[in-house]
């Protein structure tokens, strides 16, 4: 016996260069749908990650745009406003607070990074709140500086890595000419910390001639407090502003859905295209065929028998391009969020294109019912073939 | 079993096409009875209506006219149209047809292309009757070959076991050795009479060739559409 499917398949085989090229269409078309939901759902989460990493809900700096202070605190940078420290001890003492933590944040020219130099950031922390801040960060060596003061260095994984030092080595601040001591050494977070070297707060503020002056102060609420009120308490505070984060996140969300929907339309062109692809190579193939489906009409098959036929090989067509478009996207998922990254104006850290199981399965069917509807009019047209007319195509040839 | 004795019957049969407002009449008046286990040819220059006489006595098309009696029932009578799907189910059941170009599927094999109509439709009983078909005409050593590896006779041979394989009553052959030399021929004419003696199969056959036609029991000639009983063999 042969199966249907089986014929259907073997079909496919008999133009084998048209058929390997309506599947690099179907695969494309596959791989950019699968890469542009995996980016909606990982830029997300990486998003979500980022912030929730920074472990507080609030954060006050001096007055200026608020998201370009909120994206440098992401990011990193410099050109940052300073606050007065002496606000702290004012918060500290509201009863919605959990916990507050004073930053110091500070860049300089380091002109061994990179090619042509770049920008090393510290971050001037009290070790204690710091720890308690984010107590997700693990020591791969050493441990947080011993007091406020010292002239010690807690280096993130990537920074490390990049000026190569261990626990126990010095490391040169440049511009200042000030010397740290290593004394720990993060483990990888997949975030902003990775590349970031960490100094006592009162060293920094010293260094760089900003006693008592911060760029940001933390907030951890208490639980079930209403975040919302409170900022409206907070901007009583003189020449400060507060940022929710979830203001933050819903902000860049909106931005970049932006982008997504420019996207989707490109995405959703392709697969038209390659919708077009598999209706004109199925209706070529039915055409080429018209005497044989014929014949296959005198030898028993009926019209439906010759529909599925049609569309088995639609699906057949779609199945395979849709696994070789999703196998292709996750190989490439890494390099497809590297490209976004470099276009991006802002990505979080970590993996910006996450493809799952689920992903995976929602793409496979959408594109079986794009193959199920693109065979549609190829499988009835076949359907309606009558014997007579092939035999007669004979006749006429 | 089937208690019945005429096969097909048919009853001032008409056929008429229309060339702009102008009838032409490809078969006209025609009354025919092929009996049950008959083996009969038809002859006739191009044009003069056998292959549409062989399309309707093959229930590949509705006559404009006339009675078309099969197994003793009558199937077409005073214009009544069948559908298409309608045609399909009396084709499957009762009918095998060869063409003069074989219509084997390029990507199956041998067997495959023998066993392709039980894909559609699967007479019970029918389950090893491929392998005996090829057996019985010489083909069952290439039974893995594609169909560009075997030769045109061998390639009618492969068609008439897929003609055969669901144990059809009736065997249709329109033009089967057109496209062959006169060796391949006659050796597939002989196979056609092999099966009408073995099983008694029911055999309309139309060919250009007088010689081949002349191996039929019965021999029919048909000229502008209308048929003439030419000889009959004594059984």
């Amino acid at each position: 016996m042969i199966t249907k499917f089986q014929v259907a398949y073997k079909n496919l085989l008999r133009k084998r260069i048209r058929s390997i090229l309506t599947l690099v269409g179907i695969a494309l078309s596959a791989w950019v749908l699968v890469s542009l939901l995996g980016f909606n759902q990982g830029y997300e989460k990486a998003l979500n990650k980022d912030i929730d990493n920074m472990g507080f809900e609030l954060m006050i700096m001096a007055k200026g745009c608020p998201y370009e202070a909120a994206t440098l605190m992401l990011k990193g940078g410099t050109g940052l406003k300073y606050i007065d420290e002496s606000i702290m001890g004012d918060i500290a003492k509201e009863p919605e607070v959990d916990k507050a933590f004073p930053m110091l944040m500070s860049a300089v020219f380091d002109p061994n990074k990179g090619q042509s130099g770049g920008i090393a950031g510290y971050f001037g922390v009290d070790a204690k709140s710091f720890s308690e801040l984010k107590p997700s960060l693990k020591f791969r060596q050493g441990k947080w500086f011993t007091s406020t003061d010292t002239y010690e260095a807690v280096m993130g994984y990537e920074a490390a890595e990049l000026e190569q030092r261990e626990v126990g080595d010095m490391i040169l601040m440049p511009e200042k000419n000030v010397e740290f001591k290593v004394v720990g050494i993060l483990e990888r977070t997949g975030t902003q910390d990775d590349g970031t070297i960490f100094v006592p707060l009162k060293t920094l503020q010293k260094i760089f001639n900003r006693p008592h002056e911060l760029t940001t102060i933390g907030i951890k609420l208490k639980k079930g407090v209403d975040s919302a009120r409170f900022e409206e308490k907070l901007y009583k505070l003189p020449d400060v502003q507060v940022v929710s984060l979830a203001q933050v996140k819903d902000t860049i969300m909106k931005l970049i859905s932006t982008a997504k929907v420019m996207v989707l339309s490109i995405a959703s062109i392709a697969i038209l295209i390659a919708m077009v692809g598999v209706i004109n190579t199925i209706l070529m193939s039915v055409h080429e065929r018209f005497q044989e489906i014929g014949i296959l009409k005198t030898i028993g098959a009926m019209p439906w028998d010759i529909f599925k036929l049609i569309w088995i090989e639609t699906l057949i067509l779609c199945a395979i391009g849709g696994i070789l478009g999703i196998g292709l996207a996750l190989i490439l998922s890494k390099v497809t969020g590297i490209l976004i990254r470099y276009v991006m104006p802002y990505a979080p850290s970590g993996g910006l294109v996450l493809i799952d199981l689920r992903l995976v399965l929602v793409t496979m069917v959408a594109i079986l019912c794009i193959g199920l509807l693109s065979g549609l009019y190829p499988a009835w047209k076949a359907g309606r073939i009558r014997p007579l007319e092939a035999i007669r195509s004979e006749v006429a040839r | 079993m089937n208690q019945y004795n005429i096969s097909i019957e048919a009853i001032n049969l008409k056929k008429v096409y229309l060339r702009g407002s102008e009838e032409i009449p490809a078969v006209n008046d025609v009354s025919l009875r092929i009996n049950r286990g008959d083996f009969i040819s038809i002859i006739g220059p191009s044009g003069s209506g056998k292959t549409t006489l062989i399309n309707l006595l093959g229930f590949l098309d509705n006559p404009t006219s006339g009675e078309l009696r099969l197994r003793e029932q009558a199937i077409f009578n005073h214009g009544k149209h069948l559908s298409e799907r309608e045609l399909t189910k009396i084709r499957r059941e009762i009918y095998g047809y060869i063409f003069q170009s074989f219509y084997l599927i390029p990507t199956l094999t041998v067997m495959e292309n023998v066993v392709l109509p039980l894909t559609f439709y699967r007479k019970p009983g029918t389950e090893d009757e491929a392998a005996k078909l090829l057996k019985l005409l010489g083909m069952e050593h290439r039974k893995d070959h594609l169909p560009g590896q075997i030769s045109g006779g061998e390639m009618q041979r492969v068609a008439i076991a897929r003609a055969m394989v669901n144990r059809p009553e009736i065997l249709l052959a329109d033009e089967p050795t057109g496209n062959l030399d006169t060796k391949r021929s006659g050796e597939i004419v002989e196979v056609l009479k092999g099966l009408n003696q073995s099983v008694g199969l029911t055999i309309i056959m139309v060919t250009h060739n007088p010689e081949l036609a002349r191996s039929a029991a019965r021999m029919f000639e048909m000229r502008d559409g209308q048929i003439s009983e030419m000889d009959r063999k004594s059984p």
